[in-house]
């Protein structure tokens, strides 16, 4: 046997755990964080520098038409745009267009990721609704989404319910697929966890197999909402009488380029603002959750 | 350290295993891990489990809790046979098995029975966390916690079930050589406040008898054996003297069962050495 160590300022303070104690450990210097933080992890920083290339685009546009290097009627100056936008928010017709089409966008996106959240688990958690149903969704996924267009018009005629149908069928599928893949892969130790601490059926779901796919739900629905405005224009461009899809169709007819520019810019707007509010959702639940 | 009154009214339960027989498919065809398990718990009783590993240790506590269920033979817990995971069970698994999204104080929330208030279960789930040392990384998340910290928050939430009968799968396995003591002190002073019926299995045959009333000897059965070996009555009372002599020879003997040479001398063996 060797001798005891011999306790002394050498010695290092040990925790509970046997691990030297945080507090008196010199090599410890505090949370773990990158020792050099670059100028593009500010977050203001990061702004300025992902509006560089709009505002370049921006500028080239001016110049490009200033310059008279295309046509008014097939490239209209950013004024005239702009112009476009005042007259058409003057007589309200921009602020109904985009509030219809943000409540069709919304509607469906909620209604189809729901649908894709309970079928997700049926699917992933049952081998029965996995046999069932996985074979008929996976066919019904690979009809382009501008087949369904006359069957629902048929169907449900041209007002909200045929357009947020398909908005819903366009958000269904990213939850759907996304979800039920992660499902099946929940790690089964926890769900017997769950099982022997009493829960089962919905709580075992809310409360162990939901959250431990989480990351998973936020992106589904990510892609979910990108989908959406997909298929918002889809469903506006066919058979609408308001709407940016319908301001496309309609400005297409009467050759207004100005307004067809400002309906691009304004989907690109709001897609831009959903998907940032999702994702300032998903920081939110991932800190939470991790 | 003590338990107050926040634990409810306290009822260990009697455990009946009878002819309990568990097979698994294999490539070579199915194989019995379990085989004519014949044992019975008293209320209140400390049952340790010990054998190689792969003997099925955890897969006869899995047949208790109800999380798997026997081939043949039954199970019954204070008279009744267990169907489905039992309320009346509360497992510590072999790994912590924490919930990585919930906090250690969620995360012992978890373990209490069903209806209890807000108000109660926040109280018994401080007062076990203090009982496991964990107050002050209650906040914290199990990724941010050592091993044997999650160890003792997942000890803490099968205690908060305040269970008739307490499962324990190597709680202590992960736990550095004084803290392990410390935890069987605790475990200890837990089963004296709140007598519950326990089956422990662990690997640390010194473990086994400082804490057990009894020692059951699993093994692979082979052919139409049974998959107990032997069953070893633990000598004294609790709290027992960890130094005590006549513990070697138990320990050796329990070692010599599990395939370990121990090279121990017996005492009239020993006599003779000492005469010469
Ligand atoms: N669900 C299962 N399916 C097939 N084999 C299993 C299953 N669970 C356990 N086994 C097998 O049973 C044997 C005993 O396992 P276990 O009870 O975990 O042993 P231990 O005594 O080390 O706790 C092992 O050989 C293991 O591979
Ligand atoms: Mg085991």
């Amino acid at each position: 046997m060797s001798a005891p160590p011999v306790a002394g300022t050498s010695t290092p303070i040990l925790d509970q755990e046997g691990r030297p104690h945080r507090a008196f450990n010199p090599f410890d210097n505090g949370s773990p964080r990158p020792s050099s933080k670059g100028p593009l992890d500010r977050r203001g920083t990061r702004t300025v520098v992902g509006l560089l290339l709009p505002l370049a685009l921006l500028a080239l546009w001016q110049w490009v038409t200033s310059a008279g290097f295309v046509a008014p009627y097939q490239l209209p100056s950013p004024a005239s745009v702009w112009d476009a936008a005042v007259d058409l928010a003057e007589r309200g017709l921009l602020g109904q267009y985009v509030a219809i089409s943000t409540q069709r966008v919304l509607i469906g996106f909620a209604i189809g990721s729901a649908i894709g959240l309970v079928l997700s688990a049926v699917v992933g958690l049952s081998r029965l609704g996995d046999a069932l149903l996985a074979p008929t969704l996976g066919g019904i996924r690979s009809v382009p989404s501008l087949a369904w267009v006359p069957l629902l018009i048929l169907w449900m005629g041209i007002g909200e319910d045929s357009k947020i149908t398909l908005i819903a069928i366009g958000a269904f599928f990213p939850v759907y697929t996304t979800v039920a893949a992660a499902l099946r892969h929940v790690d089964a130790h926890l769900v017997e966890v769950g099982r022997a601490y009493g829960l089962r059926g919905v709580r075992l779901f809310a409360g162990v197999q939901l959250p431990a796919v989480l990351p998973s739900v936020v992106s589904g629905l990510r892609l979910a909402m990108a989908q959406s405005w997909l298929f918002l224009v889809a469903a506006e461009l066919i058979a609408s009488s308001m709407g940016l899809g319908f301001l496309l169709v309609d400005s297409g007819n009467n050759g207004r380029v100005d307004r067809i520019i400002l309906a691009i810019i304004a989907l690109a707007l709001l897609g831009k603002l959903t998907d940032s509010l999702i994702g300032l959702a998903e920081k939110y639940l991932l800190k939470r959750w991790a | 350290m003590s338990l107050t009154s926040t634990a409810t009214a306290h009822v260990a339960h009697p455990v009946t295993l009878r002819d309990v027989r568990r097979t698994f498919a294999t490539p070579t065809g199915p194989r019995a891990v379990l085989a004519g398990v014949d044992l019975e718990l008293a209320a209140g009783e400390i049952v340790a489990l010990v054998g190689p590993s792969g003997c099925g240790k955890s897969t006869l506590l899995r047949q208790v809790s109800g999380l798997d269920t026997p081939d043949a033979g039954d199970i019954l817990i204070d008279g009744s046979p267990v169907r489905g995971t039992d309320p009346r069970t509360a497992v510590a698994f072999q790994e912590p098995r924490l919930l990585p999204w919930r906090t250690l104080t969620q995360n012992v929330t978890l373990g209490l029975p069903a209806g209890t208030s807000r108000a109660d279960g926040a109280g018994r789930v401080a007062e076990l966390l203090e009982l496991v040392g964990l107050t002050a990384s209650a906040g914290l998340r199990p990724r941010q916690v050592s091993g044997g910290m999650a160890q003792r928050a997942s000890l803490a939430r099968a205690l908060a079930r305040n269970p008739g009968v307490l499962l324990l799968d190597e709680p202590f396995g992960a736990l550095d050589a004084l803290t392990r003591l410390r935890m069987q002190e605790l475990l200890l002073e837990v089963h004296a406040a709140e007598p519950t019926t326990v089956l422990l299995v662990t690997h640390d045959v010194e473990e086994a008898l400082y804490l057990a009333d009894r020692v059951v000897l699993l093994r692979t059965p082979e052919g139409d054996e049974t998959s107990i070996a032997r069953v070893i009555d633990v000598p004294g009372t609790r709290p027992r003297d960890r130094a005590d002599a006549t513990f070697a020879g138990l320990r050796a003997e329990l070692l010599e069962g599990l395939g370990v040479p121990t090279h121990h001398i017996g005492p009239a063996e020993q006599d003779k050495h000492h005469s010469i």
